[in-house]
């Protein structure tokens, strides 16, 4: 464990990154990026938690069970949306045009609406929330490993 | 039989591979392909998939499929270290 200094400072920007995460995964349809980079975003704030406090007391708070049930959750919305458009053709952006994420932005450069994309942003949430829960999940077992503890069930 | 077998394989990939290089049936190298595709996507992928961000529709839209490999091989690689620092941990225990 760090001293208090990087333990103060390591829970005040927690709020930022996960903020910034967040923003990265929900705007995927909007702005570069998506589930991927902005989970991989959100798990670098919990590499700094792994840093400042150790691997022991993060492991109170992450239980790996926890990690798999989120990672399995993440896996089965996006096949389930993937089944989804099945009607027409497997992996089919059923949602376009419906009420739910279903306007059409004009063609050509445009400002941009959150509640566009259609299957999209469900399908960044959900890849978001896998990536998390899994990259969490082996960086806190191989600092547990490298410790000498295991992971809690 | 299975030096034979190895044999036979190997031949009908090298037949294949002269094949490629002797017919002109492989696009050359450092020639683009044809952008027709490219075209395509880009007049239509805002007003077809509703979103701004064009390669995230193609990475979550027309290529999902791909997507969904992509997320598959996170998910196994999870698998697999969870699985082998876990096993390492109860072997050194038991012995």
């Amino acid at each position: 464990m760090l001293s208090k200094i990087v333990r103060t400072v390591t829970n005040e920007f927690m709020l930022f990154i996960l903020v910034f995460g967040f923003y990265i995964i929900a705007h995927g349809h909007l702005t570069p990026g998506g589930g991927f980079q902005g989970g991989a975003v959100i798990v670098s704030g919990v590499v700094m938690l792994l840093v400042a406090f150790n691997s022991q007391e993060l492991k109170k708070t992450l239980r790996e069970r926890t990690l798999s049930i989120m990672e399995s959750t993440g896996a089965l919305i996006f096949i389930a949306l993937a089944f989804a458009g099945i009607g027409t053709a497997f992996c089919y952006n059923f949602l376009v045009g419906s009420p739910i994420f279903g306007r059409i932005p004009p063609t050509g450069p445009n400002p941009g609406d959150i509640w566009t994309g259609g299957v999209i942003p469900l399908m960044n949430l959900a890849v978001g929330l896998k990536v998390v829960a899994g990259l969490s999940a082996v960086v806190l077992a191989m600092a547990l490993f490298s410790s000498g503890e295991e992971i809690e069930e | 039989m299975r030096k034979v077998v190895g044999l036979i394989v190997l031949l009908v990939v090298i037949a294949f591979l002269v094949n490629g290089m002797l017919l002109p049936v492989i696009h050359p190298f450092g020639y683009p392909d044809a952008s027709d595709m490219d075209d395509y996507i880009i007049q239509n992928a805002q007003e077809e998939t509703g979103s701004n961000n064009v390669v995230t529709s193609v990475v979550f839209d027309y290529r999902l499929l791909d997507t969904l490999g992509e997320a598959t091989i996170l998910f196994t690689a999870v698998m697999g270290v969870l699985l082998l620092l876990r096993t390492e941990k109860r072997r050194r225990e038991g012995s």
